[in-house]
């Protein structure tokens, strides 16, 4: 029997917003992973921030936990730490956890807390109606920077990655199929999971054509070490590459604090 | 120097940070509780390391100390600035105990200068320089008459984890050379028979937590409540419970709000500061309904301020804090058996509500300590209403009568737990309509009056003194301990009303004991007057009498006592 994972709540993303893809790949996912018996159904925890990515957890009829903006990462290892059976997982937006709350998510991989973080990067304050993030280009004119950023954006990567996050991936959210693999990978991995997930915003940053020319799926396996793996995830020329970057595995914080 | 009653007796022991200046106390402390005294131990310190001026304050007496005095019985001065700094505290017949003195000193002090070779003695042993307190408690246990061998024992027990012969040894060496000096002993005062627990409030209060049923203690290190943090760290093992240090007190709270969601109890501790820091969060615990309880522990503020000293005045924050209207619990103990029992019933109220409860300390509170009665036997742990039929129709926040809504947990078969920072349907799903909004806030409110019906069954407002006298002192927090001291040097018979709640505020009860009065008077540590504000605000009465102490010292309490019969 097919699970029933939709809610009574209204999708309120534009029409055509990339969010919706990344929605049916998490249901997919979800499907996939419960229906092979990897996980039970109400161990679930999809915890979500503010910005449009957060109205996730509304759509999804799964436990939830709808942190405040920037706040999901302590959240979740809260939840972790609580009770280890459950497998957390999270939403969270560029916005949400690179521009307010950052520290949490360097913390959060130092520590090699076991949650599997998703960041749904469109490079943009879309809910607030297009204000540049800490990762929209330099020069990007949003409506708090009419004249263009004048700031640098900064690579999660390399930041993660040096930080101790055990698991690091890169998806598009145009392509489900793709998303849906990584989503199962990035959950089955023990420990700091981190995710990002490229995605355009039709309304107030449009990379659509951007992105579509320029992703592919890299060929081959993570590599093994932090300073192989932020290799990996930068651009090849103007190409970027999709698909996992790293994984190890260490001891996690909640294993080791529970024990 | 005012005078203390003659059963008072009181010791001072200064030196500089990093001298075992509080450990000395602590010993001092314990070796009288457990001859049967009453004891109340501070100790003042600035915020550094290695050097400055540290002073631990005993009085003891054979009745209930409520707080210590300043005038001094001993001071050991285990540096010459103790004396520059402590030498007003004297009265006439006081004893000073020193390595040296100045000539100036020996003036003034004339033959209560006892003049002890602390150092060089412990130095001819090899003895390590923190050693000096234990050659200085010998000297005080034979000014006070406590015979020698009946000590060894106890100080056995004392040190047993600290090189126990060396410091017996070293006891007994300032025992006997103070016997040689033919030095009278003091005064004497009986102890009583009944043994008491000297204990600081900080370790009162996570007493109460752990018999309480405690899971995690989530805290960011800050004076003054970093000792709750540490005391959990350290019983981990025999425990179970478990504490995690996180990189802020933004990550503090939120990490707090997810163990609550997955059914775990947890407190979290900090300083005034620290919980500024945790606005955000508060109000979402609110929103969310997850249980909390929080301890804020109050310094000198405001900002950075004194971290090492107190105040009171950080109540119309936590009693306001958060952003949004949503109910709350603030309860303000005033000494450590209050503490223990706060942090009992901070926690069972947290899981009965699922509303956040704070209980407000303060820097004498949390670090100084009393000999109390902490009775850990028959506490009853309330997990608050766990839902019976969670299923496919299961509403985290189902709407009913008294506004609270069985909890289910994540993990639950055919159940779907959703919490959220949004205002949110009884299935936690986000609404922006008036209607269901409005239908929400009422059901969180309800929980409110819930809880106003059921404060009878609380010790809201305590009454102290004689219940039938027209003068009425009212107070709130640690300013209990200098208030109920003074009251034995009052001239008149006066009521003393400690609010215990500030949140709810038991309205009824306050107004019912201060109507009538021929006159009222507020004693806080704050500028504003803030409890008379409160009480103006929620009962209509005006209480215009104020003693007010704003240096970040708590009021002593013959100096106290003195302000109050000006009053009178």
């Amino acid at each position: 029997m097919p699970l029933n994972l939709s809610t009574t709540a209204k999708i309120t993303w534009c029409p055509g917003c990339p969010n919706s893809a990344i929605l049916v790949a998490f249901r997919q996912a979800i499907e996939e992973m419960v229906g092979t018996g990897k996980i039970k159904l109400e161990n679930i925890v999809a915890c979500a921030g503010i910005g449009c990515h957060g109205k996730i957890s509304d759509y999804l009829n799964v436990n939830s936990f709808t942190a405040l903006h920037g706040r999901l990462v302590p959240a979740m290892t809260g939840v972790k730490c609580a009770n280890p059976a459950l497998t957390v997982i999270g939403m969270s937006g560029d916005a949400d956890s690179y521009s307010e709350g950052l520290e949490h998510l360097i913390h959060a991989a130092r520590r090699n807390s076991d949650i599997k973080i998703f960041i749904h990067d469109n490079q943009v304050f879309a809910l607030t109606t297009g204000q540049a993030s800490a990762v929209s280009p330099k020069g990007f004119k949003g409506r708090s920077t009419p004249g263009g950023s004048i700031e640098e954006p900064f690579d999660p990567f390399s930041l993660l990655l040096s930080a101790g996050a055990t698991f690091a991936a890169r998806t598009y959210a145009g392509d489900i199929a793709g998303t849906k693999k990584i989503i199962e990978t990035a959950v089955a991995h023990k420990g700091f999971s981190f995710t990002e997930i490229v995605q355009p915003c039709i309304t107030f940053f449009d990379t659509r054509d951007y992105f579509k020319e320029r992703v592919f799926w890299r060929e081959g396996g993570p590599a093994t070490n932090p300073d192989e793996a932020i290799k990996l995830s930068r651009k090849e020329g103007e190409k970027i590459p999709l698909g996992v970057f790293y994984s190890v595995e260490k001891p996690t914080f909640e294993e080791q604090l529970l024990k | 120097m005012r005078k203390s009653h003659e059963s008072v007796f009181t010791i001072g022991i200064g030196g500089a940070a990093g001298d075992g200046i509080r450990e000395s106390g602590a010993t001092m402390g314990t070796i009288l509780a457990d001859l049967g005294y009453e004891v109340f131990l501070s100790f003042d310190y600035p915020s550094l390391i290695r050097g400055g001026h540290n002073f631990a304050r005993l009085s003891f007496s054979k009745e209930k100390m409520w707080c210590d005095h300043e005038a001094l019985d001993v001071l050991i001065a285990l540096n010459e600035e103790t004396i520059t700094l402590h030498r007003h505290e004297l009265a006439h017949d006081s004893v000073v105990f020193a390595d040296s003195f100045e000539p100036q000193d020996i003036e003034v002090l004339k033959g209560n200068a006892v003049t002890m070779p602390i150092a060089a003695t412990v130095k001819e042993m090899n003895a390590p320089a923190i050693t000096r307190n234990s050659m200085a408690l010998g000297a005080v246990c034979y000014l006070l008459d406590l015979p020698f061998d009946s000590m060894q024992s106890l100080l056995g027990r004392v040190f047993k984890d600290k090189n126990p012969e060396l410091n017996i040894k070293l006891a007994d060496i300032g025992y006997q050379r103070m016997k040689g000096t033919g030095f009278r002993h003091t005064k004497k005062i009986h102890p009583a028979p009944e043994k008491k627990q000297l204990i600081d409030g900080n370790t009162a209060f996570a007493k109460g937590l752990m018999a309480a049923g405690l899971d995690f203690y989530v805290a960011y290190p800050m004076t003054p409540a970093t000792s709750i943090l540490t005391f959990f760290a350290d019983r981990q093992k025999e425990t179970g419970l478990r504490v995690i240090q996180p990189e802020s007190e933004l990550s503090v709270i939120n990490m707090a709000l997810g163990m609550s969601y997955a059914g775990k109890r947890v407190a979290i501790g900090t300083a005034s500061g620290g919980f500024a820091l945790m606005q955000e969060a508060f109000s979402c615990a609110g929103m969310a309904e997850l249980p909390l309880v929080v301890a804020v522990s109050q310094r000198q503020a405001p900002a950075t301020g004194l971290p090492t000293y107190s105040s009171q005045t950080d109540m119309r924050f936590v009693i306001h804090a958060g952003h949004g209207e949503f109910p709350r619990i603030v309860m303000a103990p005033g000494d450590s058996e209050e503490a223990f029992r706060a942090g009992v019933e901070a926690l069972n109220l947290a899981w009965r509500y699922q509303i956040p409860v704070i209980v407000l300390l303060d820097k004498v509170i949390s670090e100084h300590s009393a000999t109390s009665l902490i009775k850990t036997e028959g506490i009853k742990i309330e997990r608050g209403l766990i839902s019976a039929k969670a299923g496919e129709k299961y509403g985290r926040y189902e709407i009913t009568k008294d506004g609270i809504s069985p909890m289910a947990f994540p993990g639950t078969p055919n159940t779907v737990v959703k919490v959220t920072s949004y205002e949110h349907d009884e299935a936690g799903i986000t609404v922006d309509e008036p209607g269901p909004t409005k239908a929400m806030l009422s059901k969180r409110f309800a929980k409110s009056e819930t809880l106003n019906k059921s404060l009878n069954h609380h010790e809201t407002v305590k009454v102290h003194g004689d219940h039938s006298s027209g003068n009425v002192v009212v107070f709130w927090g640690s300013t209990k301990g200098p208030v109920l001291e003074a009251a034995r040097y009052l001239k008149k018979p006066v009521k003393f009303v400690q609010i215990v709640w500030l949140e709810p505020f038991d309205a009824k009860r306050v107004a019912e004991e201060l109507s009538g009065a021929k006159k009222v008077i507020d004693v806080e540590c704050n500028h504003n007057g803030q409890l008379a504000a409160l009480i103006r605000e929620k009962t209509g009465i005006a209480v215009t009498d104020k003693i007010l102490k704003y240096d970040s010292r708590p009021f002593e309490p013959i100096a106290l006592a003195e302000e109050i019969n000006d009053k009178l």
